[in-house]
């Protein structure tokens, strides 16, 4: 077997591991699903009964910033899982077997990657039942929905680093917490950006959050003159200004955090 | 308590043993610092294939270091480890081939019942799924787990889940198993169980190299005793020398009434090797003298006619809560007090 067929075999077998959780876990499952479900449900009613947006319904407004926001809080999973398999050492296990050093991060993004798509399509049900509509063509929406999980999915990255550095897993939730709810609010996403203040409007402009939304928002045919985008670059050109992130999240977290797992063993 | 002087701690460092061809661990040397904190400070160790190394010492002492150096986990600063002759550094990977890890903790998936545990662990070895699962069988039956296959491990108890994890480090049957602390935190019956196991494993021609607090387990499982204290070896050798190294055994009496220890003393001195130690509060004499069980009849014949209620007597060698105290001046903190156990009594251990 090469090395490579080796390393995706080992990836696959960590990845089956950690999704039996979810099985075994019902309520992981239940609240992994719920909470989507309650935050459309808050979002486009609360919100949505107070901000009116000219040209299309709140709901829709509301959709592709939703699904960015829970998909990178998704991604705090990454970092709090990793943290607790090291607290109960089963790192140091996993380190001594002749398996591959990418496998235990590989295999813990691509479950993560999978509970985002998951939580997505609940999302997305949930937001058909309450006025959210695709305008697009198929291709266009997968392409968002694609867009999306790829941010996630380098988030993950990001936050695995961070969970095998800090290795305690309430304080990585804690923690993410911190970071990533002004992340994911001094964006675009729930409220258009025209009035904030001129430094959080700076901020919404290049945050990546606000790119994957306007890029959602486009693929998805959520957009409205009315809404016409900041003229920076990054909101111009919101796909490649996503694409550009996850690429860099990935090229710099991939390396760095396998690096870190090769020389990580519990305490 | 004991006399042992400064010499015998230094004579009792010897070099290691002279590295034979059949060595599956060779340490020499070994350095391992974090920040300011030395760990290790140039240990040197050899296990003989097929044997059992008890690798002693108190919390902090730098046990686990070594066992996860060994293990390829962590990476010394200085000096050579070697498994089956490999590098631990150069060659991690083969190492890893060819050993299993019980670490402190029983590292199982608590939400895969046992048997995904023990396949999954299979499949990183890459055995392929139907040699994982014919192996995970086999050995869930060898440690009484087979009713439990098929139930997350969350449910197992303490003493199931050490089985559990030290099945999984034999999944691949490993030429070399490291063991640190196998029964730390384990009930006495659990205890035994696992002992069981440990000396199976062995009789099966297992190298094996276990860290323990527990003294008796060295004592009973180990072939050969290291002993390590601040991150440098402080002893070897096997129990019964180490043992010598603290002395000859004693004669204890235990009476009803402190006031006739003295009375006590001098008639059981022409018996005595060296000064006799008296222990008032505990009413209690003790005097180390050399021979068998014949003593302790001469003993009580010379405390025919005295005052004395004895309420226990004995012939009592030391054992390796005595060795550990006199090489570092602690009493293992796992035992409390140096206890003896009563060489002349039926084994109390089995």
């Amino acid at each position: 077997m090469s090395a490579l067929g080796a390393a995706v075999e080992d990836g696959l077998t960590i990845t089956r591991r950690n999704l039996v959780k979810v099985r075994r876990v019902p309520e992981l499952i239940v609240f992994a699903t719920l909470s989507p479900i309650m935050f459309v449900l808050l979002f486009r009613y609360v919100f949505g009964s107070a901000i009116p947006i000219e040209g299309i319904s709140y709901a829709e407004f509301l959709l592709p910033g939703i699904f960015a926001q829970t998909i990178v809080f998704g991604s705090t999973i990454t970092g709090a899982s990793l943290a607790e398999d090291l607290q109960k050492g089963l790192i140091d296990r996993f380190r001594s077997l002749p398996m591959a050093s990418s496998a235990v991060l590989v295999g813990r993004t691509v479950a993560d990657l999978a509970l985002n798509a998951l939580s997505i399509v609940v999302m997305g049900v949930t937001g058909l039942v309450v006025g959210w509509r695709i305008r697009s063509s198929i291709g266009e929406a997968l392409a968002g929905f694609a867009l999306l999980l790829l941010l996630a999915y380098a988030m993950s990255w990001l936050m695995a680093t961070v969970g095998l550095l800090v290795r305690a897993p309430e304080v990585v939730q804690q923690a993410s917490f911190i970071v990533i709810f002004p992340l994911t609010f001094i964006a675009n996403t729930f409220v258009p950006t025209n009035n904030f203040p001129a430094v959080l409007r700076w901020i919404a402009d290049w945050n990546p959050v606000s790119a994957v939304v306007q890029a959602a928002r486009e693929l998805f045919g959520n957009t409205a003159p009315v809404l016409e985008a900041s003229d920076v670059w990054s909101l111009q050109h919101p796909v490649l200004y996503t694409l550009l992130w996850s690429g860099v999240l990935l090229a710099v977290f991939i390396p760095l955090s396998v690096r870190i797992y090769r020389r990580t063993a519990s305490r | 308590m004991h006399a042992i002087g400064k010499s015998v701690r230094e004579l009792s460092v010897g070099p290691p043993t002279v590295r034979s061809m059949t060595d599956a661990i060779v340490v020499e040397g070994l350095v391992k610092r974090y920040g300011a904190t030395t760990a290790l400070d140039g240990v040197d160790l050899t296990v003989a294939e097929g044997s059992v190394l008890g690798l002693l010492g108190p919390n902090g002492a730098g046990k686990t270091t070594v066992v996860r150096i060994l293990t390829t986990l962590l990476v010394a600063d200085a000096g050579r480890a070697e498994v089956v002759g490999l590098d631990v550094q150069q060659d991690a990977d083969r190492v890893r081939a060819a050993i299993g890890l019980t670490g402190q903790y029983a590292a199982v998936d608590e939400y895969l019942t046992g048997s995904e545990n023990l396949e999954m662990v299979g499949r990183l070895y890459h055995l392929g799924k139907a040699e994982a699962r014919r192996r995970a069988g086999e050995l869930l039956e060898r440690f009484d787990l087979a009713d439990a296959a098929n139930r997350p491990a969350k449910t197992y108890s303490g003493g199931m889940r050490r089985r559990l994890d030290i099945a999984a480090s034999l999944i691949n049957r490993p030429r070399v198993l490291f063991l640190d602390e196998p029964t730390t935190g384990l009930d006495p019956r659990s205890r035994l169980a696992m002992w069981e196991f440990i000396a199976d494993l062995a009789d099966g021609g297992t190298t094996i190299l276990l860290t323990t607090q527990y003294l008796e387990e060295a004592d009973r499982l180990a072939d050969r005793m290291v002993v390590i204290d601040h991150g440098r070896v402080i002893a070897r050798g096997t129990g019964d020398e180490l043992k010598a190294q603290v002395g000859g055994q004693r004669l204890e009496f235990t009476v009803t009434n402190a006031a006739v220890l003295p009375d006590m003393v001098q008639r059981l001195r022409p018996l005595a090797t060296d000064e006799p130690h008296v222990d008032e509060p505990g009413r209690r004499v003790s005097l180390p003298v050399s021979g068998g069980a014949e003593v302790l009849a001469e003993a009580l014949r010379r405390l025919d006619g005295s005052a004395a209620e004895i309420v226990d007597a004995g012939l009592r060698r030391p054992d390796l809560d005595d060795v550990f105290l006199a090489l570092t001046g602690r009493v293992t903190e796992e035992t409390g007090e140096a206890g003896d156990e009563p060489v002349t009594a039926v084994g109390s251990a089995r």
